[in-house]
């Protein structure tokens, strides 16, 4: 595994082959929003929200630091009026399924992000698949999972193998960004096991 | 059939099918397509068969029913081999009279020819029909002249000569250095040039390497990978063996949509013909060089066409799009190096092998090279394939080959590059289609859709049409796509109910600028397209619904009203009896009045008010008048009426 | 439900794990939906988490989950049937049929189901039924081209 060096927000930045540009610059204490990210597990890229902008000079490329490959010499830029601007929409769009989530409170403060800027949407799960990701890539039970796509896409456990496994795990539920994954969960038990 | 094993053995091979097919041998080729099937093809050929077969004819003329010639518009399309005769919209009941005046008679059924509906003159061959006359097919030309399930038709009309002369007299470089030379552009959506993908797939280090066809056409309103597939699936097999050979890879995947069952027939057919004919297989005419083919069936969803998409999909996934960070022809399908391309792609390469670039680059203009097949449809007169230089301006293939807008309309848009293409007005007529000239005007090549819409067509109604089939197709993994396409339908879908805000132009814009700049793939980066290219071109149409509540086109329901005029109404009772609402009140001969209470814009009465009363008036943005008081409606006979 | 069907099915595809979605697709042109066994089978004999076989299941469109009329009414929205007037002759399906597209009735007489495109622009509006072609449908016309089935 050889070093890069690569300079993000203006610093000088060392990351290894195999990196991406987020954990590059988190190596370096450098912040970038995520809400779909988690170290243990393989690189989603479905928030879009730790997009930054990539400087070749003659030109810029606007990527999603979690799953760009850090690379030598690249000259990175996590903040600028265009990023904060899409950061701003997509919490928008996130804060029309969970407007109590803490995280997504927090972001949008530091965005300026206007919470009522969408109609209200009924499902407070923002798909960022944390759950469903962490219990088959670290618990490998696959006790929950996606169904359909789209805007109709939504979380659903498996009841004949939540019944077996979920009551005494429960790993997942800490790592959702809204309540959402517990309410998913507190619905099944009620009709699956009876609560 | 014994495998070929050696070109010498394919040439004597090919001789031996010249020999006995004549080529003054009477042929009746019958086009079945999906489109001349729906107009009743299938009967037509059963017809010829037994008319035949009652006059003892069977074993001298032969019956053919044949690949999509493209004029959908006039099918059944018939064509009478050696002399070229082209029929148009046959019916059974004409077969008998072709048999005996043309096949047995020598002459020319006249009223079953093409009429110029200005001139009058008929036309007895293809290529005399203005709607072929303008065209250049080097794809399409075969369709009609081979049977799409026998390899020997394909081998009679020289197919598979390409593939032998890449194995034997190119090698893969020379190949590559041909189709890089060529300059040709994925006919799929993107234009990427196929020598330099096909380049970065062969000098990748890793192995094995995939070669994929492309043929999850899901554009609506778009059909020629389907044309391709069902009536010529040996050429497109041809591309790609050569694409194989030339990159290096030993296996290639057909991704065919399963709503497509005639294609996945044919082309699954097809394979099994050149693998027992020694064309596919192990050591391909003695070449050394294996390549086997397999077929994958969409399951139905748009968002595979997008090639990450289709690979995940190709791996038992289900088609969520990956990061195009390292390019697929490096790491592709299950990580390794991919080639992926279009159906009419492909069907290019045993072209380019065998006429050369230098032939392939004079034809279109420098930026895109050679033919394309676009499905011309819509409110247009020709409707049907065609395929013409690149670089043809769009009003000729419109006028001159399309024949204009049918019904006196005005025309008002072009709609190109499926779903997330954008709608090109009038003052752009002039373009000359290529890819770059598309994207500059704010629409793309895509996939080559191409739809015309005249005055009736709210471009509104028409942006929310394409972003509500880019939400029901998107895969759901990322936000700017999934959220922003879904907000962004429900805003179009209000200023189309009427209920549009201020300002909700400028979130459309957000929302657009989120899912270019920061969507997944292609899908999401493309899908503002058509909300943008209207804004840009027809912004007054938004700006009518938003403050005006009114549809100028006539067209979104919510914003129109249907009134009866008293002065026109005869009393027939035709359309109070179709309303679905029951919302007509009427006797005979009292003039009609409807219920707008009970209305819910359907429209039907004014599609069956009989065209001389004409008395359903439509109206948007405007008070409907009050019926007359009912004493008044008694109608006085006019003198003249029945 | 035939389970050594479903067997053969997978046996036909020589049991890879790759070859779940075409799988599925024969299992589901066989039966015209997915049983629940089917796919459980499907996960025990690929080896393919249940979860990933439902989200294939839900995720394209050629899947059901539910089983499905006697008369597959597709009514096509491809763009050349929009500008046609496709979006009317849907509305009028709904209301003759009394179905939403998706839906299936409680007789299993119809089901309804808007589809991309037929291919068959030329003759747009087109709606099909039991594979068989309609085409130049207008909504005046919607009722007798419905008329007719049992």
């Amino acid at each position: 595994m050889s070093d890069l060096r690569m300079r993000i927000d203006g610093r000088e930045v060392t990351a290894t082959e195999g990196m991406s540009v987020l954990e590059a610059a988190r190596g370096a204490g450098i912040s970038i929003p995520t809400l779909c990210y988690h170290e243990a597990l393989e690189p989603h890229g479905g928030c879009r929200l730790c997009i930054v902008e990539l400087d070749f000079g003659d030109w810029t490329q606007l990527v999603v630091s979690c799953v760009y490959p850090a690379r030598a010499d690249l000259v990175v830029r996590t903040r600028s009026e265009k990023i904060d601007r899409l950061r701003r929409t997509i919490l928008e769009l996130l804060l029309a399924h969970a407007p109590d989530s803490e995280p997504l409170r927090e972001l949008a403060e530091e965005y300026g992000a206007d919470r009522n800027r969408f109609e209200q949407e009924a499902s407070f799960c923002i798909h960022c698949g944390l759950c469903v990701r962490y219990c088959a890539e670290v618990k490998k039970k696959d006790a929950i999972g996606f169904i359909d796509r789209g805007i109709r896409k939504e979380i659903a456990f498996l009841p004949e193998i939540a019944a077996r496994e979920c009551e005494d795990c429960k790993e997942c539920f800490p790592l959702c960004p809204t309540s959402y994954l517990q309410a998913a969960w507190v619905l099944l038990d009620a009709q699956a096991f009876g609560a | 059939m014994t495998p070929l094993r050696t070109p010498e053995e394919l040439a004597a091979y090919r001789q031996r099918l010249a020999d006995d097919r004549p080529a003054d041998r009477p042929c009746v080729s019958i086009c079945a397509g999906a489109g001349c099937l729906a107009s009743g093809a299938g009967e037509v050929i059963a017809a010829f068969e037994t008319e035949l077969a009652a006059r003892g004819l069977e074993a001298d003329v032969d019956t053919r029913g044949t690949g999509c010639p493209g004029f959908c518009q006039r099918g059944p399309v018939v064509v009478l081999h050696p002399e070229g005769t082209c029929y148009l919209q046959v019916k059974p009941e004409d077969v008998p009279e072709i048999v005996t005046s043309s096949i047995q008679g020598g002459q020319v059924v006249t009223r079953l020819l093409y009429e110029d509906p200005v001139t009058g003159e008929r036309a007895v061959h293809e290529n005399d029909i203005p709607f072929y006359r303008h065209q250049e097919r080097t794809l399409l030309e075969h369709n009609i002249r081979i049977d799409s399930r026998s390899i020997d038709d394909y081998l009679a009309i020289g197919g598979y000569s390409a593939l032998e002369k890449a194995l034997f007299d190119m090698g893969p470089e020379e190949v590559l250095e041909e189709v890089k030379k060529s300059n040709i552009r994925g006919r799929g959506g993107a234009g990427f040039p196929a020598g330099r993908k096909w380049e970065g797939s062969r000098n990748a280090k890793d192995e094995p390497r995939y070669v994929i066809v492309n043929a999850d056409e899901g554009d609506p309103g778009a059909f020629m990978d389907r044309a391709l597939l069902e009536g010529n699936p040996h050429s497109i097999l041809e591309g790609l063996i050569i694409g194989g050979y030339t990159i290096g890879a030993r296996e290639g995947y057909v991704y065919v949509r399963q709503e497509y069952p005639l294609a996945v027939t044919n082309v699954t057919l097809a394979i099994r013909q050149a693998e027992e004919y020694g064309l596919l297989g192990e050591d391909i005419l003695g070449s050394g060089f294996d390549f086997r083919v397999m077929v994958h069936k969409g399951a139905g969803a748009f968002v595979c066409g997008e090639s990450t998409a289709l690979m995940t999909s190709l791996e038992g996934r289900v088609g969520e799009p990956r990061p195009k960070y390292v390019r697929s022809n490096v790491k592709g399908l299950w990580g390794k190096p991919t080639v992926l391309n279009n159906v009419e792609t492909w069907a290019n390469v045993p072209l380019i092998v065998n006429r050369g670039a230098d032939w392939f680059t004079g034809i279109g203009t420098e930026g895109s090279t050679g033919t394309k097949i676009f499905s011309l449809v819509g409110k247009i007169v020709n409707t049907g394939l065609v395929e013409v230089p690149m670089g043809m301006p769009l009003k000729d293939i419109i006028y001159e080959i399309g024949g204009g807008i049918p019904g006196g309309k005005k025309f008002k848009a072009v709609q190109t590059g499926g779903p997330s293409g954008g709608c090109l007005p009038e003052e752009l007529l002039h373009l000359e289609v290529g890819f770059d000239e598309l994207t500059e005007a704010g629409s793309m090549m895509g996939s080559g859709g191409m739809i015309v819409m005249d005055e009736d067509n709210c471009m509104v109604d028409v942006a929310r049409y394409f972003i509500d089939f880019l939400t029901e197709e998107s895969c759901g993994k990322c936000v700017p796509c999934r959220e922003g396409l879904r907000q962004m339908h429900r805003i179009l879908s209000n200023i189309c109910e009427g209920k549009g805000r201020e300002g909700d132009i400028e979130t459309l814009e957000d929302l657009s600028e989120v899912a270019m700049e920061a969507s997944l793939c292609a899908l999401g980066k493309s899908a503002p397209n058509p909300f943008l290219s209207t804004l840009r071109y027809f912004r007054d149409e938004y700006e009518a619904h938003i403050t005006e509540k009114r549809c100028p086109a006539l067209s979104c329901k919510a914003l129109v009203s249907y009134y009866i005029d008293p002065d026109k109404c005869r009393g027939c009772l035709i359309c109070m009896k179709k309303c679905p609402s029951q919302g007509i009140e009427g006797v005979r001969k009292q003039i009609h009045v409807i219920d707008q209470e009970k209305c819910d814009a359907c429209g039907v009465c004014f599609e069956v008010c009989p065209s001389r009363y004409d008395a359903v008036v439509k109206i948007s943005g405007e008070p409907v008048p009050d019926p007359l008081p009912e004493e008044e409606r008694m109608i006085v006979k006019v003198a003249g009426d029945e | 439900m035939d389970l050594d069907r479903v067997d053969e099915i997978i046996d036909n595809h020589r049991g890879e794990a790759s070859s779940v979605i075409q799988v599925m697709l024969d299992i589901q042109t066989e039966m015209s939906w997915l049983p629940r066994e089917a796919l459980t089978r499907v996960n025990e004999r690929l080896g393919v988490p249940l979860s990933r076989v439902r989200h294939i299941a839900t995720f394209y469109k050629a899947f059901s989950l539910v089983p499905k009329g006697r008369h597959q009414v597709h009514v096509c929205l491809g763009t050349a049937c929009h500008v046609r007037g496709a979006p009317r002759v849907l509305d009028t399906v709904e209301e003759l049929i009394g179905l939403k597209p998706g839906e299936t009735d409680l007789d299993l007489k119809f089901s309804l189901e808007t589809v991309n495109c037929l291919g068959c622009c030329a003759l747009g509006p087109v709606i099909e039924i039991d594979g068989k072609t309609h085409g130049n449908v207008s909504t005046g016309k919607t009722e007798d081209v419905l008329s007719g089935y049992e």
